[in-house]
């Protein structure tokens, strides 16, 4: 197990064409100096609470997100800052969700395992592990009944695979062939425990496809090509009426489980091999075999640290909540009354 | 005006929403070409059509989830869990996810859906498949609980759940579904929040939900023809929104509140009710508050022993009358 992710294959394709291919890198950089920020903010106790970070998983999040038409539909899990960023939630939003200010996604009242933003299609963030694997399917079943062509596309870790509502999902998910699909991120931990010591499987997600009916399908997540090439035929599939898919994307987390976690589980040298296949290392080198300047490159990194250092300024300046948006919207008509 | 059954309460209540609404839809277990295991859902599989009314998996996770995120992008759907005892197995998205999702998002998401389940002791079916869970819910900010005693209240209280925009558990009687009453003619829309005195009196108030209003509605007649005491009766239908002032009111009057709660007693709805009474209305009381419950302990099968261990006439005759009489 733990193997670094098998490259993919790397014969010059152009098939993805330039602009893609600057969006799919632009959005892996805009993940990882985010990441990288909400880390540091961590160490200077501007977010307090807990954080999952994908620093080092960016390619997953960019490859399906930069492949999604917009009104597509993204369900994430704790871990979910990349899936928000991918989709084109300012930076500044989710830092100031992250920092408890009033400038943040949802003002403070959700924090860093619930991101969400409806109007950029990121349908929330979910801490409790598997729930939002049938919530997925729900909005799809939506738009199966509606005749609407968006797609839902739900990511959870490989830890997820082992939980009840994972199984329950995929079986209506494929009975129903609803329109969803189903992003296992395979970082080879479940959280602190390697997922090979507690599951039955060596692919968690993919050997469990043809218990539902499913191809089994294991691509290279550090390679957003590859990401975006299975996510592009998954959704052309679900939009054409024929079901759901799930995709088990093999990487790595650089950094522990949680704030809390300093990963000292991991096997000597195991960090260092898959650094080597850093996704945005190897996306600057696949924009450079395709003929992408390195002044063109640098553009694209400056451009989003400045974005990144502005909005944390911005954040560092913004108000804390007020308290009177306390106990607002717990029912719908924005209080919390629950008698006369 | 009709006599209908509770059953075919559920049965009217559902076509009703789903004629007016087509983004009205039905999902559970058994719901569709069976027609329910409690025979609550016959004919609108053929109604409605396979789209809109779907038998799915024993997955109540799956059920439950499906129906948040259908709600969330714009349809109203109706789920059943079969037994309200499986709400146990799906207990994550009514504690943490329908409830929750619009605070954590400050307001972003909705989740306008009904969750109907069977619910309640009486057909002998042991501690698994006959509990009342309406605690369970009602302490969970973000839910509305309503749970109706009579045919005519199914379907105005299931047409006021199925057009509220946040997610309603209710709450049917499995003991009450064969159970007839007087149903009017045409649309019925109902209320959520509102409590219903249906036997005024002076003496006493007793609080009732469910199968306990009928059994309380006797317990006043027998009360007042063998004691004398003229208690008032109301039926509580709705624990969140919760009509307090109805309660109060009643008990400005009365004087005296008594609870009957099919529940076991530790933290069921009379707790509450009580602490408010006893908060808000101190000195209109003459008495103490007494909540008549199932004693805190799983449910037998035997049908002896599950008639002895619920709250019935005889022992709310008996309370009420003892404490008035102390």
């Amino acid at each position: 197990m733990n193997d670094v992710a098998r490259p993919a294959n790397t014969a010059l394709n152009d098939d993805i064409g330039e602009d893609v291919r600057l969006k799919l890198f632009e959005t892996q950089v805009v993940i990882r100096e985010a990441e990288q920020r909400a880390y540091d903010l961590f160490l200077q106790n501007l977010v307090k609470g807990t954080s999952h970070l994908s620093l080092g998983q960016e390619a997953v999040a960019a490859g399906f997100a930069v492949a999604m038409k917009p009104g597509d539909l993204s369900f994430c899990t704790y871990r979910g800052h990349a899936h928000t960023l991918a989709r084109g939630v300012p930076v500044e939003k989710v830092l100031g969700e992250l920092m408890g200010r009033d400038n943040g996604l949802m003002r403070g009242k959700g924090g860093s395992m619930h991101l969400t933003s409806e109007e950029h299609g990121v349908m929330g963030s979910y801490a409790i592990i598997g729930a939002h694997l049938p919530i997925a399917c729900g909005a799809a079943w939506r738009a199966q009944y509606k005749g609407q062509k968006d797609v839902s596309v739900c990511f959870f870790g490989d830890g997820t695979t082992n939980i009840g509502a994972f199984h329950e999902a995929l079986n209506f998910a494929a009975v129903w062939k609803l329109p969803v699909i189903f992003v296992c991120e395979n970082n080879f931990y479940m959280e602190y425990t390697p997922i090979g010591d507690v599951t039955a499987v060596p692919h968690p997600a993919a050997d469990r496809a043809s218990a539902y009916g499913l191809e089994r399908i294991v691509i290279d997540g550090n390679d957003a090509d590859a990401v975006y090439r299975e996510a592009m035929k998954a959704y052309d599939k679900a939009r054409a009426g024929g079901g759901p898919s799930l995709i088990e994307c093999l990487t790595y987390r650089h950094s522990g489980h949680s704030r809390a976690d300093p990963a000292k589980y991991r096997p000597e040298g195991e960090l260092e091999r898959w650094k080597e296949r850093d996704p945005i290392k190897i996306y600057r080198e696949r924009l450079k075999q395709f003929g992408i300047a390195d002044a063109q490159i640098e553009k694209i990194v400056s451009g989003v640290k400045a974005t990144v250092d502005d909005a944390t300024e911005k954040c560092k300046a913004a108000p804390i909540p007020p308290l009177d948006i306390l106990t607002t919207d717990v029912y719908a008509d924005g209080g919390w009354a629950w008698r006369n | 005006m009709a006599e209908l059954t509770y059953r075919d309460a559920v049965i009217r209540g559902i076509a009703q929403e789903m004629e007016r609404d087509p983004d009205v839809v039905f999902l559970g277990e058994d719901i569709a070409k069976a027609g329910g295991v409690f025979k609550a859902t016959v004919g609108l599989y053929e109604q409605f059509g396979p789209l809109r009314v779907r038998d799915t998996p024993i997955s109540e996770q799956a059920i439950l989830g499906a129906a948040m995120g259908a709600a969330m992008t714009g349809l109203k759907p109706i789920a059943e869990i079969m037994f309200s005892d499986f709400i146990a197995v799906c207990f994550d998205y009514i504690a943490n996810e329908f409830p929750k999702s619009r605070y954590m998002t400050n307001g972003q998401t909705k989740c306008p859906l009904v969750v109907r389940t069977g619910n309640g002791a009486g057909s002998r079916f042991g501690a698994q498949h006959s509990q009342s869970v309406e605690n369970w819910c009602m302490m969970i900010p973000g839910l509305k609980v309503v749970a109706p005693s009579s045919p005519a209240d199914v379907i105005g209280l299931l047409a006021a759940s199925v057009r509220d925009p946040d997610p309603v558990i209710f709450l049917e009687h499995k003991s009450l579904y064969p159970t007839k009453g007087e149903v009017p003619d045409g649309e019925i829309v109902d209320k959520l929040g509102t409590a219903k005195i249906l036997r005024p009196g002076k003496d006493a108030t007793i609080l009732a939900l469910a199968l306990m209003v009928p059994r309380a509605l006797a317990a006043a007649e027998k009360l007042a023809a063998e004691h004398g005491i003229d208690c008032e009766v109301i039926d509580v239908r709705s624990l969140v929104p919760l009509d307090t002032q109805t309660i109060l009111g009643s008990v400005a009057k009365t004087h005296r509140a008594f609870s009957v709660e099919e529940n076991p007693r530790l933290c069921g709805w009379g707790a509450e009710i009580m602490s408010i009474i006893a908060d808000e209305a101190f000195y209109d009381l003459d008495g103490p508050l007494v909540r008549i419950t199932t004693p805190h302990c799983p449910l037998p099968s035997a049908d002896v022993l599950e008639d002895a261990i619920l709250p019935n006439v005889d022992r709310i005759v008996e309370r009420v009358s003892k404490t008035l009489n102390s």
